[in-house]
């Protein structure tokens, strides 16, 4: 019974659709033929986008105005959705300017309402669900930079530790009915935001590597993924190094 | 951050910052910012055409926007590459218009080229077969150009290298077929007047190139291989191939992972063509059914060939001359041999009539040949250049690294028409390229002293 539930719901939408992984997401999500919700703040730049996905892989894409920073907005935006999707990927995120941020409150807030706030308000709705229908896969993107606060981004850094902390208690709490909660630490990712700077390519992924990852994460049920298996054992490292040794440095 | 960029010949490298876009304002913006700037697809063209301090990489913008299945009309922007596309429409029976010996290349590469197939007797090149296409200029603004439609400015775009702006969205019209594979015929010609002779024979073929030997004197100056094609019918296919004729067979690709010594490609190419020569090849003349991947692009199934040429680099040379021109190809072809720097084999194909401002075919005789980068060979090339010129042909700008400006200013007839276009859209230079400025298309101080160049 639930198993037929399951497959009639063969839809992905795709939280802050205007990145370049989110594009490797949805055409990754659409080459396996399910169909596409593209959501973001601006719809009429995923326009040639939601074409892309429709004329490439014969599936149906659609569109929606999403704002992350307006939570009241949140609940009517999934209620409006005209078909529930049985994934829900989370891929928006700022990273701000860390320096800024420290000293200026708009931008330390927005860092902290789009990477944290803005994720739960949304996931929470949609994790409810899921929970009534016992049956969904919520995946969010969170960072590396959220296992250990540092200097250079720890704003940024905070905001995604709490995500991820987030991630982890609504896998626990979706174990119990049924839906699946991955997430992942996708590293360093070649972007258009990346590009230009000089990025070590053993931990650095591709946009497509990620969607593969995803794709094949959530398949197989898995609960965390690094995009790079490296990155696992960095982390491991640096959330090792003792606090009186880890003030000192400078990262 | 700047980087070393070179493109498929490796020759020159150069110093650029490259960025990439997705929307329409990210373009915007990075034009409005930067002077030198060009647009680069995917570095398929060999030398420094895409080259400039300010690199603008297409590939991101890369979505389709529409496809006509009922008429066969393709619209995508201008950074999807036409492998992409091949996959999209083969299985709903269409093809590519035109296509160059690799499909590799972004749509806009294609316009600014203008490419030219095996076809080209027939179909023309790309420009033939635009319906329109945008072009974000200097000032910011985009025009929609067509043969129609602010002509001028669309014939100096097609085979205009990018100096009229930034190619951004392409329509244009596609072929009808019933199947995946193309019905070639292989023919063996003992020299070059033979497989003139025959490529005047099979001139009503729709495709046909020639493998040629630029190594062989004597009886055998200029023995071939050549290649003419039709796209297969679904009743020609074996049965096999008839339950999915729209469907390739699947296969892997080899990768060249790193630069090897130059002289492995050219012991691999001598063996391939004697192995198609003399081997099985017994007969004067063999006909098959093969799938369109290996009859179109041989070589895209060696990902990364460039880096058999070494470290160096190479440049392809590729010329054209007018019909009665035949005495100087072959003076040509025996400077070449007489060298033995160039590669083994090359191509050689003969053009159909072409209107075009700026575009590198015309009636006549097109061969292009590799030669890796030594000591003395642009001192050579040069030499060439002027046989070339002489008898009246021109060099391909799409592979050019290394042309003196005075043998483009003499070689190409509209070559101050086109830089007049040039000049009127983009008159502060904001999109030029280490070729448009080498050329002098791009000047740095006034404009082209023309009186010394005509």
């Amino acid at each position: 019974m639930r198993q037929q539930h399951y497959t009639r719901m063969s839809t992905v939408l795709i939280l802050g659709a205007g990145s370049d992984i989110a594009v490797a997401i949805a055409r990754k999500y659409a080459q396996e033929k399910y169909n596409i919700q593209l959501a973001a703040r601006k719809t009429e730049p995923l326009v040639p986008l939601q074409q892309d996905l429709q004329i490439r892989y014969g599936i149906t894409a659609s569109v929606f105005a999403f704002d992350a920073l307006d939570t009241a907005s949140h609940e009517a935006f999934y209620a409006a959705l005209p078909e529930k999707p049985a994934i829900t990927i989370c891929v928006f995120g700022y990273l701000g300017v860390q320096e800024k941020a420290q000293s200026n409150w708009a931008e330390a807030s927005r860092i902290i309402a789009t990477n944290y706030t803005g994720a739960v308000s949304i996931l929470n709705i949609v994790a409810n669900d899921y929970a009534a229908r016992k049956a969904g896969t919520i995946v969010g993107i969170s960072s590396v930079a959220g296992e250990r606060g540092r200097q250079s981004n720890y704003i940024y850094g905070s905001a995604k530790a709490g995500f991820t902390a987030y991630l982890q208690g609504l896998r626990n709490r979706g174990f119990h009915s049924g839906v699946q909660v991955l997430s992942v630490q996708p590293g360093f990712v070649y972007t258009r935001m990346t590009e230009n700077l000089p990025l070590p390519p053993l931990l650095t992924a591709q946009p497509e590597q990620v969607a593969n990852a995803i794709f094949k994460a959530v398949k197989a049920g898995k609960n965390v993924i690094y995009v790079k298996w490296f990155w696992r054992y960095i982390m491991l490292l640096i959330k090792n190094v003792p606090e009186g040794i880890f003030k000192k440095l400078k990262m | 951050m700047q980087k070393q960029l070179a493109n498929w010949g490796n020759y020159p490298a150069v110093t650029c910052d490259e960025q990439s876009f997705t929307q329409d304002d990210q373009l915007l913006s990075f034009v409005h910012q930067h002077d030198a700037v060009i647009a680069r697809g995917n570095g398929r063209c060999y030398g420094d055409a895409s080259l400039a301090v300010h690199s603008i990489s297409t590939l991101k913008y890369d979505k389709v926007l529409d496809f006509d299945t009922e008429n066969g009309f393709f619209e995508c922007q201008a950074g999807i590459t036409l492998d992409q596309i091949l996959d999209i429409i083969v299985p709903k029976g269409w093809f590519l218009p035109i296509t160059p010996g690799t499909k590799y290349i972004t749509v806009g590469g294609a316009v600014a080229s203008d490419v030219h197939g095996k076809n080209h007797h027939v179909d023309g090149s790309f420009s033939g077969h635009i319906v329109y296409m945008d072009v974000l200029t200097a000032d910011g603004k985009t025009i929609r150009c067509s043969p129609t439609e602010h002509t001028d400015f669309y014939w100096a775009t097609c085979g205009g290298m990018g100096l009229t702006g930034v190619i951004t969205v392409v329509k244009f019209d596609l072929k009808k077929i019933e199947t995946a594979y193309i019905k070639q015929k292989q023919l063996k010609a003992k020299n070059l007047d033979e497989v003139i002779r025959l490529f005047d024979e099979y001139k009503h073929y729709t495709y046909s190139m020639a493998w040629i030997d630029c190594l062989k004197t004597g009886d055998a100056f200029g023995r071939s291989i050549l290649i003419v094609g039709e796209h297969a019918k679904k009743e020609e296919l074996s049965p096999k191939q008839a339950e999915h004729p729209l469907e390739l067979p699947k296969k892997g690709k080899l990768t060249i992972p790193f630069n090897l010594p130059s002289f492995v490609l050219n012991t691999f190419t001598v063996k391939a063509f004697n192995w198609l020569y003399y081997g099985k090849n017994l007969k004067r003349e063999i006909n098959n059914i093969v799938p369109y991947e290996p009859f179109f692009y041989p070589l895209d199934a060696i990902l990364h060939w460039n880096r058999g040429y070494g470290k160096a680099g190479f440049v392809q040379y590729q010329f054209v001359l007018p019909m009665d021109q035949k005495e100087g190809l072959v003076t040509i072809l025996k400077r070449i041999n007489e060298k033995g720097w160039g590669s083994f084999l090359a191509v050689l194909k003969v053009f159909g009539q072409q209107e075009s401002l700026i575009s590198f075919p015309m009636e006549g005789y097109t061969l292009a040949l590799d030669f890796p980068v030594r000591k003395g060979l642009f001192q050579f090339l040069d030499e060439l250049d002027e046989l070339v010129l002489q008898h009246k042909g021109r060099l391909y700008l799409s592979k050019d690294a290394r042309m003196k400006q005075d043998i483009f200013w003499k070689s190409y007839p509209n070559a101050q028409r086109f830089a007049d276009i040039v000049h009127q859209y983009n008159s502060q230079r904001k999109f030029r390229s280490v070729q448009s400025d080498r050329l002098l298309i791009t000047p740095p101080e006034e404009r082209q002293p023309t009186a010394a160049n005509q």
